[in-house]
């Protein structure tokens, strides 16, 4: 059966990632049959002539507005009609008692009321008897217009194309809404909004019976969002400050609190992504290989672009010059709780590499990493995508903003068996210490500040 | 935090890792707290294999609780005994570590725990 998914034409390059995270979660064989980033209608073809997979296939989708039933499709009325009648004359026997609604979704056109109708009443050979009725009716169906941009203001007179079909489920719109920032608790300036959070969960597969971390906690935003959807979540961040909150009303747990999660909170703490106490599995021994010794099922994460945030590792610049008189403090008041030990800015591109390097020691076979990394814009400032023999990219999603953009990259753990075990000998680390300054470190960091102009 | 965390917790010092004695962490000083949580089984079978049961025996041990079995479940008896899968249920999701210390059976390092937070941040001499 052919399926209809009307989305929100936002986040275009997420709309589809999404779903299909979805299908591969609900074990559903999905199969793409029109997608356009321009248009927020897509087709899809299931295999079973159930609506219930269809239903369950978007309901946590944040993206989507609603799925129907496709009963036809025409670039002009006529048309639609024909298709209706070849594809659909089977299924109408089923709706003739019962209530329904039936209305115009126009996408960048407008239309009179007496022209919606008369739209409308074209479908009169439907047999439909029963109660038409605009608030809870039993069935709702939709006609779908398709109209090209500009549409209103250069008058053009007609949709790019039509599509008719029967409502069966809808999408997960109103959940960002549930876990808006604005009334959270407990936030910060680099917290996640809760539409993009919920988005990464999607993609990360985060589901009831899962573990999953994040490494760069802040205030919690992924934890929560995946909570949400089940999972058992941890987090840590270098920033004990962040993960402690005000130790009252303002803290991790009260958001998780605010939202009835508390129990799907499994640990936070303070730690060091490069000196992390999670317990690693050793590549290429075969260690993990039945799970143990490999702990998430996913890891998500925001990691500090060094703008809005410092990004920094443990450890001070000069151990043995002019910082060693802070080594030695540090030896003498390791003990003492109050103790905060010292940082050193650290390499953004080597972050990104630790980040790939712990996923695939903790990841268990097939668990997702999707994190967030920022680039220039211009082509010859773009950061590469960051690679790692063991994880392979599922999808890069991207939000544009003027002269950067934000992307989500969702990777998958391969099985050791799938991995080549040359790959990772030929993996050269980059360099750690080509630089020292927070500039030198992180050419993103670099571009933002110098506005992303090129170098004459 | 839940006490299952300590089953995936060492030492975070790099020169630690390569010991087995840096895992699991030892409680010291421990103050334990038991929330009420609804028996989520499915969590319980998929994490199952990622559980270093010795390791597991040896915290409940350490903390007071009755001597856990020599060998893990598995997933069928599990499923089978409700008392089993209510057991352990308690023990890593119900049971958690609000106050104390984790000993790092190594190197000896404390990490504190308040409030049920830990703190693994290392001087620089250990990094």
């Amino acid at each position: 059966m052919d399926y209809i998914i009307r989305f929100s034409q936002s986040h275009e390059s997420f709309r589809l990632p999404e779903v299909q995270a979805l299908a591969t979660l609900e074990g559903i064989d999905m199969k793409v049959l029109s997608y356009s980033p321009e248009t927020p209608f897509c087709i899809i073809r299931l295999p079973s002539a159930s609506s219930a997979d269809a239903a369950r296939l978007v309901k946590r989708a944040i993206l989507v507005q609603t799925i129907s039933e496709l009963w036809g499709s025409g670039i002009t009325m006529p048309e639609l009609h024909a298709s209706v009648r070849a594809n659909s004359s089977h299924l109408w026997p089923q709706y003739r008692t019962t209530s329904f609604k039936f209305w115009v979704d126009s996408y960048q056109g407008a239309r009179t009321n007496s022209k919606r109708l008369a739209l409308i009443k074209e479908f009169a050979y439907l047999p439909f008897d029963g109660e038409v009725r605009m608030s809870n009716p039993e069935e709702e169906f939709s006609l779908f217009e398709d109209w090209p941009d500009q549409a209103v203001p250069l008058g053009i007179p007609d949709p790019k194309c039509y599509h008719m079909g029967r409502r069966v489920g809808y999408g997960a719109r109103d959940l960002p809404q549930k876990l808006d920032l604005k009334k959270r608790r407990y936030i910060s300036t680099t917290s996640m909004d809760s539409e993009l959070a919920l988005i990464t969960a999607n993609l990360a597969l985060a589901a009831p019976g899962k573990m999953i971390y994040d490494p760069f906690v802040g205030t919690g935003s992924f934890p929560i969002a995946c909570g949400l959807f089940g999972a058992l979540t941890f987090g840590s961040d270098i920033d004990g400050r962040s993960v402690r909150g005000d130790e009252k009303k303002r803290t991790i747990k009260a958001n998780f609190d605010q939202y009835g999660l508390v129990e799907r909170m499994g640990a936070f703490f303070t730690a060091d992504l490069t000196n992390s106490p999670i317990r690693r599995a050793e590549l290429g021994t075969g260690e993990g290989k039945d799970g143990r010794g490999r702990t998430f099922d996913a890891i998500l994460c925001d990691p500090p672009y060094g703008v809005r945030e410092g990004l920094v590792v443990l450890g001070v610049r000069d151990p043995e010059g002019k910082d060693a008189w802070r080594v030695r403090v540090g030896k003498e008041m390791k003990a003492d709780p109050t103790y905060i030990p010292p940082k050193k800015p650290y390499s953004f591109m080597a972050m990104l590499d630790d980040i790939l390097q712990f996923s695939a020691q903790t990841l268990v076979d097939y668990g997702r990493l999707s994190f967030w990394m920022p680039t220039a814009n211009d082509e010859e400032q773009e950061i590469a995508i960051p690679t790692h023999p063991y994880m392979e990219v599922v999808v890069v999603c991207t939000q544009p903003f003027n002269k950067w953009s934000r992307r989500l990259i969702t990777y998958q753990r391969l099985p050791d068996a799938k991995v080549d075990p040359n790959a990772m000998k030929e993996r050269t680390e980059r360099a750690r210490d080509l630089g020292v300054t927070a500039d030198e470190l992180n050419p993103f960091r670099r571009g933002y500040f110098t506005k992303f102009e090129t170098q004459p | 935090m839940k006490l299952l965390t300590l089953n995936f917790l060492t030492c975070a010092v790099k020169a630690c890792k390569s010991s087995s004695e840096s895992f699991p962490l030892h409680p010291k000083d421990a103050e334990l707290a038991q929330d009420e949580v609804e028996l989520n089984p499915q969590l319980l079978t998929n994490i199952l294999h990622r559980i270093d049961w010795n390791a597991l025996r040896t915290t409940a041990t350490e903390l007071g609780f009755p001597e856990l079995p020599g060998q893990a479940p598995t997933e069928e008896e599990l499923q089978a005994d409700e008392k089993k899968m209510k057991d352990l249920h308690n023990l890593l999701i119900e049971t958690q570590l609000m106050e104390g210390k984790l000993v790092c059976g190594h190197c000896g390092h404390e990490y504190a725990v308040r409030e049920g937070i830990a703190n693994f941040l290392l001087p620089s001499h250990l990094v």
